[in-house]
């Protein structure tokens, strides 16, 4: 565990005793999400979604099992199955509407987990390995994602198949085979349905299991924190158990909220029309466009419309790739020793821009390709790539960073984190007043 | 050695990008894109309010009858509505033997076998049975429409940008194609078969006007069927066969929404209580805390003690 001060397990029971002896469960949860894991005091509201992340993993895995029950995949009866579920089945329309949505809100969640790492540095030593298997979870849940939107058959469904899988024939010579090893054939078919089924059931229980690799790999520098500072004794923690769990549970509730009025009131909000037109290979829609939470990488793609050396399309798919796996070096491109963007005035400009730069290209990833919103997402592509690959390493070289309080829980006293947390019951030692680290 | 990769990568890929920006603005300067009949003449839909709008909305029973005698006396000629089942119609508030009587009375009988010598037969409808669709299969359906398929309307308000307010707007919106539209884009002068209405995509549909007369349909329940009301009414029932759970899911969610806010409220009451009773603790105990500062100031000077 992290924290010499971390409360070790007592067994409250004769009961919990004889377990703890024989299997050490509640010892491994006390120690993982309960009394035993000491948080920093100041988190602020950003820290929570990590567990609505795995609250929303686990409505997923919960409303899918049952889809799975009535669900039929066969490219004849996928879409009256999916319509069954909706008309005949109890309570059948909740459970496909709440898988529906809650695919969305897991992207919701897992995109403001990821900005918040990127805000506060995250990602940075000794958290690489933390911040490197979040982002197997996130191509993990894209991969789970795209297939999950084939397997209602309907006209999305089937041309986002073609297109998505359409990018590895950009790639010569290997491109072609290994586009039809993936489909199964030359168009998506039955065998196409049946393997993203099966792939589809799989790949969340992958997920669960590496979500404990990024809870345990977190687990030994312990969180970080909005200051971004070290913890440097108890008074700097707090236990998750009972104070984080109160915090995040309210904080769910609140979300939950979000979650259900969409669900209940607008359903189709976050869908597109064309999926509930059933699968037609000889139909091709007027614009073919991903679900929202892939439209800045779709963005990407399209931005590249010159053969310069290479086919445009294989830049626009290398840049696609790349654009998601630079995100993998992060650690390394950004050198600088602090960690949070509170204290880092060039950076945060910088972040924010890129928030905005992600947004606009998720815009113009869903408009219809004018050549207005072409040059508009070229010039977004490019600074997405200058902000990762030029930017970054220029600013954490160049850059003169705020002050750092001298300790968490200084800047707690000194109400410097908006969120600050209480000193717990331990009597608060000697927090240097104006000690103050000036980190270049 | 990340990072100098990564600069080169990064420049690579902006290069790339500059030339493509530059090739697209220079392809727009010097073919710009040409208006299209389509941009010009294309109208969103109209306006339409249902009874089953907005967070509690609830099917109009009466409408949704109307409606489905539209459906009945129109539309089901060329269009069917597969996934819909007879006994459905009972949350339009027909009773078990009208819709008995519904399903054997419909015009077309479902594909079935003869009992006797196992060839290809037709029977009556019973309840149990969808509505059987108007033609065999899609080569039939477009050799009876000039080539053009009639889609199944079950799901079309959700299938369509705009839901019941399209369908209104595309029932009511035939008209003459103006006369501008065909000096300036003579292409788009509707073809033989072909009928002009602004709110189609594409501007030009083969479905026939199929409400053309007031009085077209006679209603059970005397509401005067004007073109305007059958088709504001036939909306509404094709609402309902593409979302039949909307009322309970609007109950639903009512109550859900209800609940959360509750345990929201409570969880947030429980989270204040927790921490501020260790803030409290801290007023109490915490060395830090001005006020105990100032006591234990003014204790050690009571009691001369210097440090």
């Amino acid at each position: 565990m992290s924290f010499s001060w971390a409360k070790a397990y007592e067994p409250k029971t004769g009961f919990t005793r004889w377990i703890d002896e024989r299997l050490p469960l509640p010892r491994l949860v006390y120690g993982a999400i309960g009394g035993g894991y000491p948080v920093p005091r100041n988190l602020n509201y950003f820290w929570n979604f990590g567990v609505l992340a795995g609250i929303f993993l686990m409505i997923q895995i919960i409303t899918g099992i049952v889809l799975a029950m009535h669900y039929f995949a066969s490219a004849e009866g996928a879409f009256n199955s999916v319509e069954h579920i909706m008309r005949n089945v109890n309570a059948g329309w909740l459970m496909r509407y709440t898988h529906m949505n809650g695919a969305s809100f897991f992207f919701i969640v897992t995109y403001i987990h990821i900005f918040r790492g990127l805000y506060y540095g995250s990602y940075k030593a000794p958290r690489e390995l933390v911040w490197m298997l979040g982002l197997v979870i996130y191509l993990l849940m894209m991969a789970t994602a795209f297939m999950g939107y084939v397997l209602p058959w309907g006209q999305m469904s089937y041309w986002g198949a073609q297109v998505i899988t359409g990018f590895f024939s950009a790639f010569p010579v290997i491109g072609d085979p290994v586009r039809i090893w993936l489909l199964g054939g030359y168009v998506p078919d039955q065998a196409t349905m049946t393997r993203f089924f099966s792939l589809h059931y799989l790949l969340p229980f992958v997920i669960a299991a590496v979500v404990i690799l990024h809870i345990w790999a977190l687990h030994i520098p312990g969180s970080s924190n909005p200051t971004g500072v070290d913890v440097k004794d108890e008074q700097d923690t707090l236990p998750f158990h009972p104070f984080y769990t109160a915090k995040d549970g309210w904080f769910a509730g609140a979300f939950l909220i979000l979650f259900a009025l969409v669900t209940y009131f607008a359903p189709n909000f976050l869908g597109h029309p064309d999926n509930y037109i059933p699968a037609n290979g000889l139909s091709t829609p007027a614009h073919i466009v991903p679900e929202w939470y892939f439209l800045p990488f779709y963005a990407i793609l399209k931005s590249f419309t010159v053969d310069f050396i290479l086919d445009a399309k294989l830049w626009g798919v290398l840049a696609m790739f790349a654009s998601i796996l630079l995100l993998f070096f992060l650690p390394w491109i950004d050198k600088s020793p602090v960690r949070s963007g509170s204290y880092r005035p060039m950076f945060k400009r910088f972040f924010w821009l890129l928030v905005v730069d992600v947004i606009v290209l998720g815009w113009a990833g869903g408009a219809t390709p004018t050549p207005t919103v072409v040059a508009v997402s070229q010039i977004a592509t490019a600074y997405y790539f200058l902000h990762f690959l030029v930017i970054l390493p220029l600013v954490s070289s160049f850059e003169r960073t705020l002050p750092l309080p001298s300790s968490i829980s200084e800047s707690v006293l000194h109400g410097e984190a908006e969120e600050s947390a209480p000193l717990g019951t331990t009597p608060a030692g000697p927090a240097g007043g104006s000690r103050a680290a000036t980190v270049n | 050695m990340v990072r100098v990769i990564g600069f080169f990568v990064g420049l690579g890929f902006v290069g790339v990008l500059l030339i493509s920006f530059f090739v697209n603005v220079s392809d727009y300067i010097s073919n710009p894109t040409e208006p299209s009949a389509e941009h010009e003449f294309h109208k969103h839909a109209k306006s339409l309010a249902l009874a089953s709008d907005g967070p509690l909305g609830k099917f109009d029973e009466r409408q949704l009858q109307r409606g489905f005698q539209v459906y009945a006396e129109v539309c089901a000629a060329c269009h069917g509505l597969g996934l819909v089942a007879f006994r459905d119609l009972a949350a339009l508030g027909y009773n078990e033997a009208e819709i008995k009587k519904i399903a054997a009375d419909w015009k077309i009988q479902v594909p079935s076998v003869n009992p006797d010598t196992g060839e290809a037969a037709t029977r009556k409808a019973v309840p149990a049975d969808t509505f059987p669709q108007p033609f065999a299969n899609e080569i039939a359906a477009r050799a009876a429409n000039n080539n053009a398929f009639p889609p199944d309307l079950s799901l079309i308000t959700k299938a369509r940008e705009g839901g019941a307010a399209y369908t209104y707007s595309l029932l009511t919106g035939y008209q003459r194609p103006p006369a501008k539209l065909i000096k300036e884009f003579p292409a788009s002068k509707p073809g033989p078969g072909l009928h002009y209405n602004p709110y189609f995509a594409t501007l030009n549909l083969a479905m026939p006007p199929p409400l053309t007369t007031n009085g077209q349909v006679s209603y059970a329940d005397g509401t005067p069927a004007t073109v305007d009301q059958m088709a504001k009414d036939v909306a509404a029932f094709l609402v309902w066969t593409a979302e039949p759970n909307l009322a309970r899911r609007h109950a639903a969610g009512l109550a859900v929404v209800i609940f959360l806010l509750f345990a929201t409220v409570f969880g947030y009451l429980a989270y204040r209580e927790l921490w501020s009773s260790a803030k409290r603790q801290v007023r109490i105990t915490g060395a830090l805390e001005p006020k105990n500062q100032a006591k234990s100031r003014s204790a050690k000077d009571k009691a001369s003690i210097k440090g």
